[in-house]
């Protein structure tokens, strides 16, 4: 009986903990699955058909990446309720925010670009045309953003996060050797040597992982929720759920593409679906429903990011707590940013798998100057006092910030001199 | 006119706002943020060089 009772009382306290997480889920789990975006599942694909398993060993060093980066911008956020433009603009004065800001703005617009590129070729591969496309996912957008309450966008965006993990039964239905997965993708190695194009994969692997907007969405939806600092373990925590479910994914696209493509050089992720129909209609089915959602999720949460920080910096009402007409601005900077974006994707002959994977290598390459800003804001003891930054955070994080430079020069290398490290 | 006139006048007040960095940071880390901006923006320079390479050769 004592044994029934202990028993009964774990697990409501385990019940009453998952039921408080879910309270509280949101902006760490959310913008990590948004960061395997369409973008991130090309670059997957093409890591998987291009490397085979060999570099999951790299992606898993993304996990502890990925959450400290943005494990930083949840405390930002609780303690001093500010978003990150705003963050910026009043810790290092006008220059620096506006440079921020035009960063931001760059960066965020041409990966929205990529999230068409990505959402049109999935629908494509299922009849329907690009114009189409564009126009019925600039319209369900507005729907979730439009209902006023930060909440059910929230809950909406979770759903789609669920849909992504549709790449897990998708690799389990292609068979993989478990051997070969462990054997070929645990132990750290550099398949094929130091090139260009293994240091541009590299990138565009990191970049995928963590990018610019992804710190401003994070801090901005952490004010919006209005979490406070006692709030922030539970922060931590869907961040550091958000930064396994997204690597885990990853794996997953690289262990389809690396099992049914091996040495094939994939172009795009809808090009990987349409040749993964001919030998397994289902799996090429998930992949493109995947690369749909994913674009979806990405180009609502990287939209909002613009929107969020705009707000911020110009004093409009910048929150999805409010109506479109106590919120004009907010909501048509949000617009102006879907509809040019799509609109590149309408374009006769553009380069579009070309911009996709470069989008993600330039993204990452203005990774570590907002990432020093982020380090310089975490360790203003004024403002973060007990919550500011350990030596142990600084070091880790100016670790991740070296590595990025370094990896950025020597693709540099490769662009201005092409055999030097052959 | 008068819309670009009063962004104008708002991007004026953000500065004016803005003025004066909370942050105080010394000439030596002012000097190496600018540094750190201007080297990235030469690397995505040369990456905008490397894209247009490789589109122009078809």
């Amino acid at each position: 009986m004592n044994f029934f009772a202990r028993l009964y009382y774990w697990s409501r306290k385990a019940w009453k903990a998952v039921a408080l997480y879910l309270v509280i889920a949101g902006p760490g789990l959310v913008v990590m699955v948004a960061d395997n975006d369409a973008g991130g599942i090309t670059t997957y694909a093409a890591t998987g058909a291009k490397y085979g398993y060999h570099l999951i060993w790299f992606l898993l060093l993304l996990v502890p990446v990925a959450y400290y980066v943005q494990e930083m911008t949840v405390r930002l956020g609780a303690v001093t309720k500010r978003g990150h433009a705003e963050a910026i603009f009043d810790g290092f004065g006008a220059f620096w925010g506006w440079f921020s800001l035009l960063d931001l703005l760059i960066v965020d617009w041409l990966t929205l670009v990529t999230e068409f590129v990505g959402m049109t070729a999935a629908l494509a591969i299922f009849g329907m045309p690009p114009w189409v496309t564009v126009i019925a996912v600039i319209a369900l957008m507005m729907i979730i953003v439009l209902n006023g309450r930060y909440w059910t966008f929230e809950k909406l965006a979770l759903l789609f996060c669920a849909l992504n993990l549709v790449y897990i039964p998708g690799a389990f239905l292609v068979h993989p050797s478990m051997q070969a997965v462990l054997h070929e993708g645990l132990i750290p190695n550099f398949a094929g040597g130091f090139n260009g194009q293994l240091f541009f994969f590299l990138m565009a692997n990191i970049g995928t992982t963590i990018a610019p907007w992804m710190l401003f969405f994070q801090q901005s939806a952490v004010v919006d929720k209005g979490m406070q600092e006692k709030d922030i373990p539970w922060g931590r925590f869907d961040t550091f759920l958000g930064s396994v479910v997204t690597v885990v994914v990853a794996i997953f696209i690289v262990i389809v593409t690396g099992t049914v493509l091996p040495g094939i050089d994939i172009d795009s992720a809808a090009q990987a679906s349409q040749q993964l129909m001919t030998t397994n209609r289902w799996v090429g089915t998930l992949l493109a429903i995947g690369l749909f959602d994913a674009g979806l999720l990405g180009a609502i949460c990287i939209s909002l990011a613009s929107s969020w920080a705009f707000g911020e910096i110009f004093g409009w009402a910048h929150s999805l707590n409010t109506k479109i007409r106590e919120a004009p601005w907010f909501y048509a900077t949000y617009l102006a940013m879907l509809a040019t974006a799509g609109a590149i994707v309408l374009i006769p002959k553009a380069p579009l798998v070309l911009i996709t994977l470069f989008v993600q290598v330039v993204a990452v390459t203005l990774l570590p100057a907002a990432l020093v800003f982020l380090i310089l804001l975490l360790n203003d003891e004024a403002t973060m006092g007990d919550r500011r930054n350990t030596p142990v955070q600084n070091l880790i994080g100016g670790g991740i910030v070296v590595s990025i430079i370094v990896l950025s020069t020597l693709y540099g290398i490769t662009v201005l001199f092409p055999g030097y490290f052959q | 006119m008068n819309k670009v006139h009063a962004l104008l006048t708002k991007i004026g007040q953000i500065n004016a706002r803005y003025r004066t960095p909370r942050i105080a940071m010394s000439g030596a880390v002012r000097g190496s943020l600018l540094v750190l901006r201007l080297y990235l923006i030469g690397l995505v320079l040369l990456m905008v060089y490397g894209f247009v390479r490789i589109v122009t050769r078809g």
